[in-house]
């Protein structure tokens, strides 16, 4: 268990390294979280309430956590391939999972550099006076968020190891969670069949409860509920590691780029 | 008991042909061999490209489920006990590959530690060691993108030596290396067996195996062709005469002509520069040269020489059956 966590945080940090030094990362890091945030500031300036534009700020920065997550899990898994580093991080006698986790952690880590700039373009360029209303939770809401973040991008990254082109799912799925979780608009405004999609997402719960610390509110079930999906993805991408590589093994598929 | 044991192992490949069309093919990259290697041998897999080599070693070190067969390591099943198997054996392949360029040496081989679960107290020591071993101290906190191809190669050996296995798979370690780094290598790979490891090297080079390894197991188009001490290979190509004719352009149907001929043991086209030189090995109290010349009506002739067999010779033979 001690050896198990101290992978987890070594190759966590390692990853984030990695992906801090690459420069492309770094500059779509920097710049797409404040395209998000001009974006959503301008739709909502039009409706000319303070609360509606911290809310949209809220939603943008947590827009640019989820991208970065979504499309960066499936893009290293495809670095992986290039860089001939997969079958060796598979054939290594650790847990996939244990391997898988900490670069998807990483991932969602950078994800609160995204917030954190999106919140201070909005003070600074738009005069967006965010109050947090319960820091600590909101900062437990952050963590947590990440979390689940990084258990949804874990659940896809598995299966970008046994399917090549699966790393186009990742950009597939950016837009569709930015509406169906509720990040710019809220869900009561979306169709009710909609609404079940939206719970079994853990970003729709890190939102809410994101927006309620922030605001003032009650955000303890909705981190609760984030944070359980977020581990339940964890548990699921687990279970389905050891099938999944069983069959790119049969396969051959991972040697492929 | 045999450290690697490989019984009438199989895989074959299933691809696909067309765009609209699609047809399913098979492809049969390894076609049921078998050869044992003893604890602290080095063992040579020699062949051409696309011999099956790699897919060979990769369902031994547990990256591919063989179709057919089985094969053991330290008397684990590569597909039963596979993750048994991944603590006890070391991988190690040539070429740039497989290192984490935005990393240093040192981290590089940190977070392989952690992989293979080498405990955290004796890490430090052993990256020291290791690095000393393949002569990268000193550079080892610098990115590894900076290092020459050389470099990348000798942490690649660091890093298939960090939780100390008892059996090393080296896939073609030398390849794309210049002479110095290369012999580097190969010195490094001598010494392991001093070490007591059992090796097994895939190489396409026939000077490597020999200088190398205690057996060599010939492998073509997925069959094994020929296994044995690099002595008793050199044996059976002593005898003979080599005929090496310059030929521009020669037909499928000429070369089976010479093939055909009494006293031909056997026939091979090399590409050299732009033209191809047909090499044909005969037996040594017959003289061919007319004849084969005579069989080559339609193609443009060079050179011709004559010339005694050497080792290369006896490994084109064999992979040009």
């Amino acid at each position: 268990m001690r050896s198990s966590l101290r992978l987890v945080l070594v190759s966590w940090w390692l990853q984030f390294k990695m992906i801090m030094r690459s420069p492309f990362d770094g500059f779509g890091n920097v710049i797409y979280p404040l395209f998000f945030a001009t974006t959503a500031f301008f739709v909502f300036r039009a409706g000319d309430s303070p609360r509606t534009l911290i809310y949209a700020s809220l939603g943008a920065s947590v827009m640019g956590m989820w991208s970065s997550v979504s499309t960066s899990a499936g893009s290293a898994m495809q670095r992986e391939r290039w860089w001939g580093t997969l079958e060796l991080l598979v054939s290594a006698p650790r847990h996939f999972s244990l391997v898988l986790l900490p670069s998807t952690l990483g991932l969602a880590t950078v994800g609160v550099y995204n917030l954190v700039a999106t919140l201070l373009w909005g003070r600074f360029a738009f005069g967006i006076d965010l109050t947090i209303e319960h820091p600590l939770l909101f900062a437990l809401s952050i963590v947590g968020t990440v979390i689940s973040f990084a258990g949804l991008g874990f659940l896809f990254a598995v299966s970008f190891v046994r399917f090549r082109a699966a790393w186009v799912l990742g950009n597939f799925f950016e837009y569709p969670v930015w509406l169906i979780c509720g990040f710019l608009v809220p869900l009561t405004l979306l169709p009710t069949w909609v609404h079940p999609i939206a719970w079994v997402l853990a970003p729709t719960w890190g939102m809410n409860a994101i927006r309620e610390s922030a605001l003032g509110g009650t955000p303890l079930p909705d981190l609760l509920l984030c944070l359980a999906l977020g581990l339940a993805y964890v548990g699921a991408g687990v279970l389905v590691t050891d099938r999944v590589l069983r069959a790119a093994r049969v396969s051959g598929s991972l040697s492929l780029t | 008991m045999a450290a690697i044991e490989a019984a009438d192992l199989r895989r074959t490949y299933r691809t696909h042909t067309g765009t609209l069309r699609r047809r399913a093919k098979e492809i049969e990259a390894v076609r049921g061999i078998s050869f044992a290697v003893e604890p602290g041998e080095l063992f040579g897999l020699l062949g051409p490209n696309g011999a099956g080599k790699t897919t060979t070693i990769k369902m031994l070190i547990t990256l591919l489920i063989p179709t057919g067969g089985s094969a053991r390591v330290l008397g684990l099943d590569v597909v039963r006990q596979a993750h048994e198997v991944r603590k006890r054996i070391g991988y190690v392949f040539g070429g740039e590959r497989g290192v984490y360029e935005r990393l240093s040496g040192y981290d590089n081989l940190r977070y392989f530690a952690e992989l293979y679960g080498v405990p955290a107290r004796e890490q430090k020591r052993r990256i020291e060691e290791l690095l000393d071993l393949v002569g990268l101290k000193d550079r080892e906190h610098e990115r590894a993108e900076g290092y020459s191809r050389g470099m990348k190669q000798r942490l690649h050996v660091a890093r298939g030596l960090l939780h100390d296995p008892e059996v090393l798979f080296l896939d073609e370690p030398t390849i794309g290396l210049d002479p110095v780094g290369a012999r580097e290598i190969r010195e490094t790979i001598a010494s392991l067996t001093q070490a007591g490891k059992t090796v097994l090297l895939t190489t396409h080079y026939m000077f490597e195996a020999d200088a190398l390894c205690d057996r060599i197991a010939v492998i073509s188009k997925g069959s094994i062709v020929a296994e044995g001490t690099p002595l008793d290979l050199k044996r059976g190509v002593a005898q003979g005469t080599v005929v090496e004719v310059e030929v521009f352009g020669i037909a499928g149907e000429a070369l089976e002509r010479v093939r055909a001929l009494t006293g031909v043991l056997s026939v091979a086209v090399e590409e050299r520069e732009q033209a191809q030189v047909l090499v044909v090995r005969t037996e040594a109290d017959v003289e061919l040269t007319q004849a084969i010349l005579g069989n080559l009506n339609g193609s443009d002739v060079g050179r011709i020489s004559r010339r005694e067999p050497t080792l290369e010779d006896a490994y084109v033979a064999l992979v040009s059956e």
